[in-house]
């Protein structure tokens, strides 16, 4: 299935999705987890969505959203991620590997395009500055409305960019995949898991006792996966 | 002249609200300050002489000017400095608390929040994935576990700095924001522990399945039950290969960059090959 045909809505989710990342209302919309599932579900195939999302979930956990740093927009990448690993349900050696790919590489031009888009919101404050000085009601709300608008339009340029050269190359990279499901999904996932765990450790090594949790949780998980 | 003990309903909404906007022109000149005034227009036009009058416009601009603070612990900021103005606390007593506000709420914030709370609520929905659960029912369960901890965040940061004002400073001690992180990593650990080699198996349930069909038309012992068998759980030491090596390697290489190279490499191997 061509993702062109969905174009629109998915532009839609892009701008949505691409707006939570930072500007509104930061409610995590647009983690991988949930923007994945979105874009599978445009595509028709949710749980497809769900899979690509949960690869993009373990391997964001090492990039918080903090505050000046510049970090990966995670949001459009999940929606490109989710919507070319559902369109592509005849191929399974590579859809993931390939879906992966092309959220990964949307994440790393989404990043860039939220830098830009900083940028120019300080183009935009310095030029407004002797009216703010001034306590211009006009000029605080200006600023914070074109801020919030260019963003939308950048999640929107976003996705529809990332869908134009993703879906194409995916129909390509599909049609001469050559290696099969089980050793390239273990890859995939093994880079992800590892980045997770690495995540994992560097947030809480600092506490007391985390490690203990730690490996109580993985003794529990390990058991609850040989009962299943 | 002093501000009401309690913020208007309505001026509570039209706060709350931009509140979730405070980061809509965020920039590297002042970061979140324009974002603070946007917020507290609605509390500001209480001063006297209302909206357009000289103290109006005094405090907007005083409060547009940079600030750094996590975006959900801004509302401490937003209903503190509303407070201050209303109660006519002088302008250079105002800039003073305003430069010594933001240390505080973005360490707070960042541990509370962004290295806690969100990866709380992650490994929880992957636990959720892991055990089964649905595309909805993992999605939902994410979206309000966290935002059940964000809105009550903001909605109390709002309440305590409107009702302490200028000595909101205590109020950054209380006991969840102070030992909350502490309790959260313990949280993180654990359930990052369940969620992840759970996840790890559902994900390769379609490649195990696929060996299991092999298996059964073929003689090749690559396809053999010994192997199926070894697909989880070779893949879970490798992961913590993988994660040691990036714990090493201490922040100088995201997880993420390495999958994108290793990802290029295998798709133009499987493709060209």
């Amino acid at each position: 299935m061509s993702l062109l045909s969905a174009l629109v809505p998915l532009a839609l989710l892009g701008a949505i999705i691409g707006l939570d990342v930072v500007s509104f209302p930061q409610a995590m919309w647009s983690r991988p987890i949930v923007g994945a599932t979105l874009g599978g579900a445009l595509v028709g195939r949710p749980d497809a969505g769900l899979v690509a999302g949960i690869v993009l979930e373990l391997l964001a956990m090492d990039t918080l959203p903090v505050g000046a740093s510049r970090y990966p927009d995670w949001g459009i990448a999940g929606v490109i991620g989710g919507a070319i690993h559902a369109a592509h349900p005849s191929h399974p050696s590579g859809a993931l590997a390939v879906s992966i790919l092309a959220a990964l590489a949307t994440a790393w031009a989404g990043g860039w395009s939220m830098y830009a888009l900083r940028r120019m919101n300080g183009a935009w404050h310095t030029a407004s500055m002797p009216d703010l000085d001034a306590g211009s009601r006009d000029a605080v709300m200006g600023l914070q409305l074109r801020g919030l608008g260019a963003d939308l339009v950048r999640g929107a340029l976003v996705t529809v960019l990332a869908l134009a050269v993703f879906d194409t190359l995916a129909t390509v990279a599909l049609d001469r995949w050559s290696l099969g499901p089980t050793m390239t999904n273990t890859g995939i996932v093994v880079i992800a898991a590892g980045t997770a765990s690495a995540a994992a450790w560097t947030l809480t090594h600092a506490t007391a006792r985390t490690r203990w949790y730690a490996f109580s949780g993985v003794a529990l998980g390990v058991a609850i996966m040989v009962l299943q | 002249m002093t501000a009401p003990a309690a913020m208007p309903l309505r001026i509570q909404l039209a706060v709350f609200t931009r509140l979730l906007a405070i980061q809509g022109s965020w920039n590297y000149e002042t970061l979140v300050g324009n974002g603070i005034a946007f917020a507290m227009e609605p509390a500001l036009r209480l001063l006297p002489e209302g909206r357009g009058g000289r103290p109006y416009r005094e405090a907007l601009a005083r409060q547009s000017r940079y600030f750094n603070a996590h975006p959900y612990l801004a509302a401490v900021a937003v209903g503190a400095l509303a407070r201050a103005e209303l109660d006519g606390v002088p302008a250079a007593q105002i800039e003073r608390f305003r430069t010594a506000l933001p240390g505080p709420l973005g360490s707070v914030g960042d541990r509370l929040v962004w290295a806690g709370w969100l990866p709380v609520s992650s490994f929880l929905a992957l636990l959720a994935f892991g055990l089964g659960a649905g595309p909805w029912a993992t999605v939902l369960l994410f979206l309000v576990l966290y935002n059940a901890g964000h809105i009550a965040l903001r909605g109390w940061g709002l309440w305590v700095g409107w009702s302490r004002g200028m000595r909101v400073a205590p109020a950054l001690g209380t006991p969840i924001l102070r030992q909350g992180p502490q309790y959260i990593a313990r949280a993180v650990s654990l359930f990052g522990g369940m969620a992840i080699p759970l996840a790890v198996a559902r994900l390769l349930r379609p490649g195990r399945e696929r060996l299991l069909q092999l298996s059964r038309t073929s003689s090749d012992p690559m396809f053999s039950g010994t192997v199926r068998d070894l697909v989880v759980p070779v893949a879970l030491v490798a992961a913590v290969v993988v994660a040691i090596v990036l714990v090493r390697l201490h922040g100088r290489v995201a997880g993420w960059r390495i999958a994108l190279g290793a990802l290029v490499v295998l798709a133009l191997f499987s493709v060209v090959a």
